[in-house]
């Protein structure tokens, strides 16, 4: 089965003033696909997916999403169109619950629907295991549940593309268990592209990982093939 | 909604039975009170939901006032129809300040707002030939009259200003559990997180400012029409900090809350000025109070504390 390809970018750049965060990126995910993109502090993986996403806007370079050209789209329509975001930086709404938080991810696919709304959302609360905390002020849950109400908010979206901007971080080793298993289940319907730190997270979700160095993609292959790259091991992995 | 219904009803009909039990006095009051807590309604839909801080409502007030009011003097209208007009100018006015103010966000968007607001203020002394400046003008008694009812009557009067407030209040509540307004809270709460979940956060800004913009001018038509003048202090900087005041104190974001401020504000100048002429001291400290113990406003408190479920 010949893999259609959900999103590309062709060139993609983006400048800060002098510095040059991303260059000129040729990246290719398969819809189906379970990529993980890794590289050192500062290599631009944030950069990179706040593009493809529109969170920000690409200085040069094409974005492709199911075959349309979204590179000039606003946030909010390239959402509509099927991607959703996880913040790296916890970015919730602290002063709702978490059942508001997540059925605001809902209410934007099902719209005037209450009953699905109901469903839809306590399901997606029940997946990352905070379906007993939905009462709870957002604001005032643990840091890992906050990460974990980040996912289910993604979860929520029913997306085509889910990016996850290290969602590991800060999660138990228990938790993080979960949340590998939550993954390979969703990712039976989603393309998951996953920035992520911890390297046994990313050697068993991940099909193909990209790894980005200086704004560049310096390698991409399978987890075997990139922990033989030496190129690699030099940037990332310390030699 | 099982219990938010029942109280807001209740309180609905509280206020519709209180016009049979009041002295002249505050029957007059309370009627005055119930139209400017819809001006406060209107002000909330913008700050206490959406989190957009407008320091110039005067302008949305003055041009449902002022639409109302040049169309009974100079067309000739009737007040009906003229309630309407002065309706459809704090839309139009409400359109326009909104696409040019929502380019910008925070301290600018303020600034923006009052600077609008001055600029109506300043256009209506501008045409005194047509506004009469500073000093106004009245609506004839005689033609303050809807379908043969003398808008000038009391009862009449308080009956009106009832509607309106009522209407406010039942459509503010529904707009906050609608899908709509859960979005307009997401706004306020984390506007980047809302756009990232998909939501045109700048179109749905726009629809709160039309919302706020109409029903504050919907006040200031219905104020001409009830008491029977249209003046330019309306259009001044007090008339922007008020709705400001009312819904902070009555509680930014909670449905009743800017009945609460207008009334609470209301009796407090009333009867600490009865008592010296150092009366706004006594307003300045109960405020300093109520910024120190209750800084979510009255019944952001009573949420906070006891009514979780408070819309």
């Amino acid at each position: 089965m010949a893999a259609v390809t959900l999103l590309s970018t062709r060139d993609l750049c983006r400048h800060f003033g002098g510095l040059r965060a991303v260059r000129d990126v040729d990246f290719d995910l398969p819809q189906g696909e379970i990529r993980a993109l890794i590289g050192p502090n500062g290599a631009g993986k944030t950069t990179f997916v706040s593009m493809l996403c529109g969170r920000i806007p690409a200085s040069s370079g094409s974005i492709t999403f199911q075959g349309q050209d979204v590179t000039h789209l606003p946030a909010h329509k390239r959402i509509s169109l099927g991607m959703a975001y996880t913040f790296q930086i916890t970015s919730i709404f602290g002063n709702l619950t978490v059942y508001e938080n997540v059925a605001l991810a809902v209410q934007h696919r099902l719209g005037r629907d209450h009953a699905a709304l109901k469903r839809e959302t306590l399901a997606a609360l029940a997946r990352v295991g905070l379906k007993a905390r939905a009462d709870q002020v957002a604001g005032d849950l643990a840091y890992g549940h906050q990460r974990l109400l980040e996912i289910a908010m993604g979860l929520g979206q029913e997306p085509k593309l889910l990016i996850l901007d290290e969602p590991t971080q800060g999660l138990s080793d228990g938790e993080i268990e979960e949340f590998i298993a939550l993954i390979r289940e969703v990712s039976a319907n989603t393309t998951v592209l996953l920035i992520e730190h911890n390297i046994p997270v990313v050697m068993a979700l991940a099909d193909t990982i990209t790894v980005l160095n200086f704004g560049e993609i310096i390698a991409e292959g399978t987890p075997a093939e990139i922990r033989a790259n030496t190129h690699v091991q030099e940037a990332y992995l310390g030699g | 909604m099982k219990r938010a219904l029942p109280l807001h009803l209740g309180l609905i009909v509280l206020l519709f039975a209180l016009q049979f039990a009041l002295p002249a006095y505050h029957h007059g009051n309370l009627a005055r009170i119930m139209v400017m807590a819809t001006f406060a309604m209107g002000y909330n839909i913008m700050f206490g939901y959406t989190g957009l801080l407008s320091l110039g409502h005067a302008m949305f007030f003055a041009a449902g006032m002022y639409g109302m009011g040049l169309a009974v003097t100079q067309l000739g209208t009737p007040v009906g129809p003229a309630f309407l007009i002065g309706i459809a100018a704090a839309f139009a006015l409400s359109l326009i300040v909104g696409l040019l103010a929502l380019r910008t966000i925070g301290v600018a968007f303020m600034i923006v707002t009052l600077m609008f607001s001055q600029t109506l203020f300043l256009t209506i002394l501008y045409f005194g030939s047509i506004t009469r400046g500073d000093e106004g003008f009245g609506i004839k008694q005689a033609t303050r009259q809807i379908m043969g009812l003398d808008l000038s009557d009391p009862t009449i009067r308080y009956f009106a200003a009832w509607l309106l407030f009522s209407l406010t209040l039942m459509g503010t509540l529904w707009l906050v559990r609608s899908p709509l307004g859960r979005v307009l809270i997401a706004i306020r709460e984390n506007e980047e997180r809302a756009r990232m979940l998909g939501y045109d956060t700048w179109r749905a800004k726009l629809s709160a400012v039309l919302m706020s913009g109409t029903v504050s001018g919907a006040a200031g038509a219905a104020y001409g029409v009830l008491f029977g003048y249209v003046g330019a202090s309306f259009a001044q900087v007090p008339y922007s900090i008020f709705p400001l005041l009312w819904v902070l104190l009555g509680g930014a974001g909670t449905v009743i809350g800017p009945l609460i401020g207008a009334l609470f504000m209301f009796y407090l100048i009333d009867l600490s000025s009865g008592v010296t002429d150092a009366y706004m001291l006594v307003v300045g400290v109960a405020l300093v109070l109520l910024t120190l113990f209750a800084p979510k406003g009255m019944m952001g408190m009573v949420r906070e504390r006891w009514l979780k479920w408070l819309p």
